[in-house]
């Protein structure tokens, strides 16, 4: 078996067996990454001596029976979390040179339970896209092919694309990610692996490059379920530096993942089945459904009646959100500065965002700062945020009857890099099954439950109630088992 | 509270009113800033009280300081005012080098504190209600400096993040008088509270002043806004110069237009800095960093509880328990550390003649040498202890003067210089009885003319008897025994 192969509980039990040291794990993902990273470009920055140094640490720390949770794994961070003394570029030109002091929450819970760094992921520029395509530092490639066109390159979605890809591929055991609209689970679901973007308030924010700050949450991706829940074990956790964490313990998600789903209620939502929806993805939604059944739970049609205004109240919230939190790129005190030596301040601006921000982060902020605007205010912003209201009342209706809500992950399967670009609201459609979880700040999982006719993955998405992530777990552990997913992209270290 | 006639300003076609409010950012006193856990030390070299957070990186996230938090309610509590247990931040959207997050945390649509009420006195005594709008917190921004290079700005991000309360009031005030009057008694009860050092020349306090005139009777006219007024004599000039301005405006037939403007102080006028047209759409919304600000009402309670005397309180105790006048009560309760300086002073002794002394000696003193009452030249307790001498006899009022100036060249005790100078009066009556003596012999006309009924030539006696003792002599003793000498 490839190194690169483990999962993060098999590479947890082999290094505690003595079978490889963290070294030698940590050695077999940088040569893949220096093989197939030119390629797939999930990567931005690879930081290879330190994480070769980090290993032999963890290795001295192992052997001296101090092993953490994590001791040793090599794990990918996505490039919107900052990290001290390694640059952090949020996929940005603006940050292109930005070397944070400080170390987000999130990954120094990751370093403090052993974790080992490999580098930095590529990411849509500050998160917004589902296609990784709008990065500065180049689109990221999936790791997967279409059968019948093996030669069209796909994208991993977006915007954790990075992320996704590195762990599809075997370039990390594991990474961080973030979800705003569906950034985790849909390039989870395009690259058949799992994600999960937990309750709003479980991981912190705090040095996390914002984008839009009520709806961003971090998790993690990686190859199994019970996988992500050991990540996120660790990454979660009340943060006094982030006014939004939640003070609430941090239960023991992996055991959670052996539940099972006996006596479960399982929503089906009738508003989650869009016309013109491909077939074998409503196919999928119905034998995930089966699978439930089996293992002894009873599924349920519920309605989530203000569904269909989910995907525009979230795009008026984010980039409302999105056009304040990205004000402070400005040329002044780091980043990117495009200065005319004879400019005064507004010329700076001006020069310094025209130059560091793409097109569509630009589009973003144009649209939020339309929606702030007197005049339009009432109109957008405020009425976006009723519907939000609304659309968390749905599920807090939902819940009296159920327990856990399993819906199609995306409306389909990775798409081509140059399909889907010419029009930015096609690009959105991609967000249609995962944005609610986001506006309601709830659970929610993506977890491979098949392929398409062309080969590729497809994944069902399972929300729960807030800081109820054990039923999400247990739900998408039982949907793995029973889903048996196998099958493996083209590209991969070790193939 | 009554009105006496209206004040108004003789324009060439009749007289007109002026309408004035405030909107007066006070600098929370706290150890920390509003969301980060920098310092906020006034005068420490730029840029070294700047956390990541005041300076903008990304990631950084505010986290509410609950002191700055409870300074406003007591602030809030001290203006009589509704606190509101259910606030909330907002961004305030802008572009400007020295506001680092590209917005200013503030709280525009649910403030911390609600309506409340101030009531100044007037110099002719009259007192007055001026109503307060609100009370919010918010972030100040940093400091522009274009002075440094030729051609660059300096950013001094100390301020950034430092936290302010906007306290607005009502359109209140009419006249130049009453502005500066609620100016200084804001001050007076921020000061009390120690919520607000109210230092004008650091830049504690500001005031915006918000100036309209009309004929008398009519509505509102359109107003400006006088911006970032740093002391209050300049707030009742800017008063007066933008209603003078206005009035002119109209006089010629002219409209004034809605905008914001500078107060030159050198030149003694307003001009204009940005028209209605030019303002900002500040895009406000909700702060998504921070979660409402909920308040706990025990715990606003226990703020209540915990609140010092404020001044109206203090000056009616002062009228009440000392019998001091109106007049005295006002000058010792104007700042909490006079107040305090003259409790020290008045406890357990005469509350009229410690007032004489704080007001008169010490404030003279004080002037002199240009040292203030929180480090006076006299500790208040060697002046307690002056008036104690002066009520056991141990000094007459002249010798009190005499020890006083030693107190203020020496910092030392009253008994000290007493001791050492061998001031303590002589109430040896064998003493006193020759000098008496010997004072009439010389005066032996006199004596006659006193017995012939020129009784006020009594006090030249005692004079001449103070006089040949050095002024030592005790007065009581030495009119004792002039008194049965001359009968």
């Amino acid at each position: 078996m490839h190194p690169t192969d483990f999962s993060l509980r098999g590479a947890l039990d082999a290094l505690a067996e003595g079978a490889i040291s963290s070294e030698e794990l940590t050695r077999a993902h940088l040569d893949a990454i220096e093989r197939l990273n030119p390629r797939i470009n999930a990567y931005i920055t690879v930081t290879a001596e330190q994480a070769l140094a980090r290993a032999r640490e963890s290795d001295a720390r192992r052997a001296r029976g101090e092993a953490g949770p994590l001791e040793g794994l090599p794990l990918a961070i996505k490039d919107l979390f900052c990290t001290e003394g390694v640059r952090t570029t949020a996929g940005s030109r603006i940050l292109g040179n930005f070397v944070p002091p400080y170390e987000s929450t999130v990954t120094a819970n990751l370093l403090r339970d052993g974790a080992v760094f490999l580098g930095k992921a590529n990411l849509d520029e500050f998160a917004m896209g589902s296609s990784n395509t709008t990065s500065a530092f180049g689109p990221v490639e999936n790791p997967w092919s279409r059968r019948n066109d093996p030669d069209a390159r796909l994208v991993p979605g977006g915007s954790s694309g990075g992320s996704a890809a590195a762990v599809a591929a075997r370039l990390a055991l594991g990474a961080t990610a973030t979800d705003t609209g569906g950034s985790i689970r849909q390039p989870a679901a395009f690259c058949g692996i799992a994600g999960i973007k937990p309750t709003y308030g479980r991981c912190s924010r705090f040095g996390i490059v914002a984008f839009a700050s009520s709806l961003d949450q971090a998790g993690p991706v990686a190859r199994t379920v019970e996988d992500c829940a050991l990540l996120l074990r660790s990454m979660a956790g009340f943060d006094p530096k982030d006014a939004t964490s939640a003070e609430v313990p941090v239960p023991d998600f992996a055991a959670a993942c052996a539940r099972g789903v006996r006596g479960l209620r399982i929503g089906v939502p009738q508003e989650y089945r869009l016309d013109g929806m491909p077939t074998e993805i409503e196919a999928l939604w119905q034998r995930g459904l089966e699978w439930l059944r089996a293992e002894g739970a009873e599924t349920v049609e519920i309605s989530l009646p203000h569904t269909r205004y989910a995907l525009p109240t979230y795009y008026i919230v984010a980039p409302a959100e999105a056009s304040s939190n990205l004000a402070r790129y400005d040329g002044v005190r780091y980043g990117l500065r495009v200065a005319e030596a004879d400019g005064d301040l507004r010329d700076l601006y001006e020069r310094t965002r025209a130059a560091g921000f793409g097109a569509e982060v630009k589009r973003r902020i144009m649209i939020g700062t339309y929606v702030l605007s007197a005049g339009y205010y009432d109109a957008y912003y405020l009425k976006a945020q009723k519907v939000r209201a609304l659309i968390r009342q749905d599920f807090e209706r939902a819940w009296e009857r159920v327990d856990a809500i399993v819906t199609p992950a995306t409306p389909s399967a990775a798409f081509g890099m140059d399909e889907k670009q010419d029009d930015p609201v096609t690009m959105y459609l991609n967000d249609v099954f995962t944005v609610t979880a986001n506006l309601a700040g709830l659970p929610g999982l993506a977890v491979p439950a098949g392929l398409d006719a062309q080969g590729l993955p497809l994944g069902l998405q399972v929300i729960g109630r807030a800081f109820d992530e054990e039923t999400v777990f247990a739900v998408g552990a039982a949907i793995e088992r029973a889903a048996d997913f196998r099958a493996l992209p083209g590209l991969r270290a070790g193939a | 509270m009554s009105t006496t006639t209206t004040y108004t300003i003789e324009g060439r076609t009749g007289p007109w009113e002026l309408v004035i409010g405030l909107e007066v950012h006070a600098q929370v006193i706290s150890r920390a800033k509003l969301f980060s856990g920098a310092a906020t030390a006034f005068g420490a070299g730029p840029n070294t009280q700047v956390s990541f957070i005041d300076a903008g990186f990304p990631g950084m996230l505010p986290v509410i300081n609950r002191e700055c938090v409870a300074q406003a309610v007591r602030t809030g509590l001290g203006l009589k005012a509704q606190i509101n247990l259910w606030s909330r931040f907002d961004r305030k959207n802008y572009f400007y080098a020295d506001l680092p997050q590209g917005y200013q945390i503030s709280q525009y649509a649910h403030p911390i504190v609600g309506r409340g009420a101030v009531e100044i006195e007037l110099a002719d005594g009259t007192t007055k209600i001026i109503g307060i709008t609100r009370l919010h917190l918010e972030q100040d921004a940093g400091k522009s400096l274009h002075d440094q290079h030729p051609a660059k700005s300096f950013i001094d991000l100390n301020r950034s993040g430092v936290a302010l309360m906007e306290i607005v009031s009502e359109p209140d005030m009419r006249s130049p008088e009453e502005a500066g009057a609620y100016l200084a008694k804001l001050r007076q009860i921020m000061r009390y509270l120690g919520t607000c050092d109210g230092n004008m020349d650091e830049g504690s306090l500001r005031a915006d002043v918000n100036v309209s005139v009309r004929r008398p009777g009519e509505g509102y006219r359109t107003r400006c806004e006088v911006k970032n007024v740093n002391s209050i004599r300049f707030v009742m000039q800017a008063v007066e110069a933008e209603a003078r301005r206005q009035i002119e405006v109209w006089e010629e037939g002219g409209e004034v237009e809605q905008e914001t403007r500078l107060f030159d102080t050198v030149r003694g006028a307003t001009r204009s800095m940005r028209s209605k047209e030019e303002a900002h759409d500040y895009r406000y919304f909700p702060d998504p960093d921070l979660p409402p600000l909920v308040l706990d009402a025990a715990w606003v309670e226990e703020l209540r509880a915990g609140l010092p005397e404020l001044p109206d309180a203090r000056r009616a105790r002062y009228i009440r328990d000392f019998g001091l006048s109106p007049y005295d009560a006002q000058v010792l309760t104007a700042e909490k550390e006079t107040a305090l300086y003259y409790e020290t002073v008045a406890k357990g002794r005469d509350p009229k003649l410690a007032a004489n002394w704080v007001m008169g000696d010490l404030f003279a003193a004080l002037n002199r040498t240009k040292r203030t009452i929180e480090d006076p030249p006299v500790r208040a307790e060697h002046l307690g202890a002056l008036l104690d001498l002066m009520r056991d006899g141990t000094l007459s009022g002249k010798l009190a003067k005499e020890v006083f100036e030693a107190m203020v060249e020496s910092g030392k005790s009253p008994g000290a210089i007493v001791e050492e100078r061998g001031l303590r009066q002589v109430t040896d009556t064998g003493a006193i009885e020759r000098a008496v003596e010997a004072v009439l012999a010389a005066n032996a006309d006199k004596v006659a003319e006193y017995r012939a009924g020129k009784e006020k030539l009594f006090g030249f006696f005692v004079g001449q008897v103070m006089k040949a003792m050095q002024g030592k002599g005790n007065p009581a003793l030495v009119n004792e025994a002039l008194k049965r000498r001359l009968a």
